[in-house]
């Protein structure tokens, strides 16, 4: 198994965290996984995206053109990334502040209301745990128990009491992803 | 049981150097390898082995500490990136002349210049073939991923040591930024005063018994004798070839191209050779862990067997000539490379090999 999965947004979304504790779930399971960043100027106030790369075999590129699975956060993303989903790949996008929706017919497409779900807990902060519980409910590539190791490996330890509130994010996502067409 | 970490390569090499049980670091911010110092503030080495960090004012003045550490005997570490290591040359030349093993990481940025900060390789000359003035050489080891950057630095204490010679890790900003499973080595102790004067006598750590006193120094005035000097190095250095090459050979028991790439162009050629592969290609990798001694009998012996040597490097072409001297043009050596800290993608070299091989 190898998932090489593009996720792109605003810098501040909690991006480069969301593939933080995705990779720490790999590990936990001892997969091997990468973490690549985009990084730099582009990076200041403008989007933020990661590669991740989950395997069971050692990774090649830690970079690459085309994903598995695209995890899109905002409109410049969707308008980048969109094309770069493998056929028959996976494209998984909030529609909050998205004029343009995705267009491809070769892809299976979901969407997750991750914003206003994270509005209406109350707890804008855990909107990327929200985006991962969507993703791991349609792609179940790490156990669980692995993203609750994969959380406590990932957060500073003043900031474990809120780690409850993340696994109810998680939760919260995989209950209210929708599908939107499959192929 | 073992011990495994999510860690970016820089902050991998930072807990290498505490675990190896280095004595001293020394350095001053560059990005892309800032991480390097700030993890090493945040672990509070001296608290846990004793191990001294201090942002020096310059890289000019980080290099001369570790010409003082490495004087007395310490085993001391500095890291910077390209134009950092620029400024460090002259101290470097130093060292080597006055033979004292150290660490220097080069985590490399876009060129020439202040460049930018994005990951590039085009600093291979500067490090393999002198970049400080005089006949001189440091051992370069490049490592392609997170678990290497942490290995490399426990190795470069012994190979320094073991040569009585600096060691250079020459990486780049994606694979210190990057984060991959790493699992960590067991905390070494660091040397006591005792080892220092068994293993390093040479050393200046105060009056030594014989009352005879030590100097470290790369002047000599007599031409003779610095002459002598240089034969005994250009020795050294010949050992140290015999001895210490190591390389990665990857696919290539059945390969007809074989490509030649270090670091992380190495990783992107991977997947393209995967690429190739799927289309019926027999293609193999050949990544040089040491780039100095580089490793020029594996790819000699190569020469007659393939039909072609493809070298891709994230700069305008450097290390290609080390592969057309090693297999002294019995065969095709074609290259691709990207620089200014653009990474190749691993179609587009695909692409390249097409065109130069078809």
């Amino acid at each position: 198994m190898t998932e090489e999965i593009i996720i792109a947004g605003f810098g501040g979304q909690g991006v480069l965290s969301m593939g933080k504790i995705l990779a720490y779930s790999g590990v936990m399971q001892e997969q091997e996984v990468s973490w690549m960043p985009s990084y730099g100027p582009e990076m200041r106030g403008g989007t933020a995206n990661v590669t991740v790369i989950i395997s069971d075999e050692r990774i090649s590129s830690p970079t690459l053109k085309k994903y598995d699975t695209a995890i899109l956060l905002n409109q410049q993303s969707m308008d980048k990334f969109e094309e770069t989903v493998k056929p028959g790949g996976l494209l998984l996008y909030d529609p909050n502040g998205i004029t343009r929706h995705p267009k491809r017919t070769d892809i299976t497409i979901y969407k997750v209301e991750a914003a206003a779900e994270a509005a209406k807990m109350r707890a804008p902060k855990t909107f990327n745990m929200v985006v991962l519980g969507a993703y791991l409910k349609i792609k179940p590539i790490v156990k669980m128990e692995n993203v609750n190791k994969g959380l406590k490996k990932s957060l500073p330890e003043r900031h474990h009491h809120m780690i409850p509130m993340n696994e109810d994010a998680i939760r919260q996502g995989e209950k209210i992803v929708e599908l939107v067409q499959e192929v | 049981m073992k011990e495994l970490r999510l860690m970016k390569g820089n902050e991998a090499m930072a807990e290498a150097m505490i675990r190896a049980g280095y004595d001293g670091y020394f350095g001053y911010p560059i990005t892309p390898q800032s991480e390097v110092m700030e993890y090493l503030q945040a672990e509070r080495p001296m608290e846990r082995t004793g191990m001294v960090v201090l942002q020096a004012e310059s890289e000019v003045a980080s290099i001369n500490m570790l010409y003082g550490g490495a004087g007395s005997g310490k085993n001391v570490v500095t890291s910077s990136s390209s134009p950092g290591i620029s400024l460090m040359q002259e101290g470097l030349s130093y060292i080597a002349g006055a033979e004292l093993p150290c660490l220097v990481i080069n985590v490399q940025r876009g060129g020439p210049g202040l460049g930018d900060i994005q990951p590039a390789q085009a600093d291979y000359f500067q490090a393999v073939k002198g970049g400080g003035h005089g006949d001189y050489k440091l051992i370069v080891i490049a490592p392609a991923s997170v678990q290497e950057s942490s290995d490399f630095v426990k190795l470069a204490l012994e190979l320094s040591n073991k040569y009585r010679n600096p060691v250079m890790i020459l990486t780049d900003g994606a694979i210190g930024q990057m984060m991959e499973k790493v699992e960590l080595f067991p905390q070494q102790p660091r040397w006591t005063i005792e080892e220092i004067r068994e293993k390093k006598p040479w050393a200046t750590f105060g009056k030594p018994a014989d009352g005879e006193r030590r100097i470290i120094t790369s002047l000599d005035l007599l031409p003779e004798k610095l002459e002598a000097h240089n034969t005994h190095l250009q020795e050294k250095y010949r050992t140290i070839e015999k001895n210490e090459v190591r390389y990665e050979e990857i696919m290539c028991e059945d390969a007809e191209y074989i490509f030649v790439a270090y670091g992380l162009a190495s990783r992107i050629c991977q997947k393209t050779i995967q690429l190739l592969r799927e289309k019926g290609i027999k293609v193999g990798i050949i990544r040089p862990i040491t780039l100095y001694p580089f490793p020029k009998d594996i790819l000699k012996s190569y020469a007659s067997k393939v039909n072609g040597f493809f070298v891709v490097e994230m700069n305008a072409g450097q290390m290609v000539e080390d592969v057309q001297l090693a297999v002294e043009c019995k065969e095709k050596v074609s290259f691709y490379g990207r620089t200014g800290g653009v990474l190749p993608t691993p179609e587009e070299v695909m692409e390249a090999f097409e065109k130069s091989f078809k």
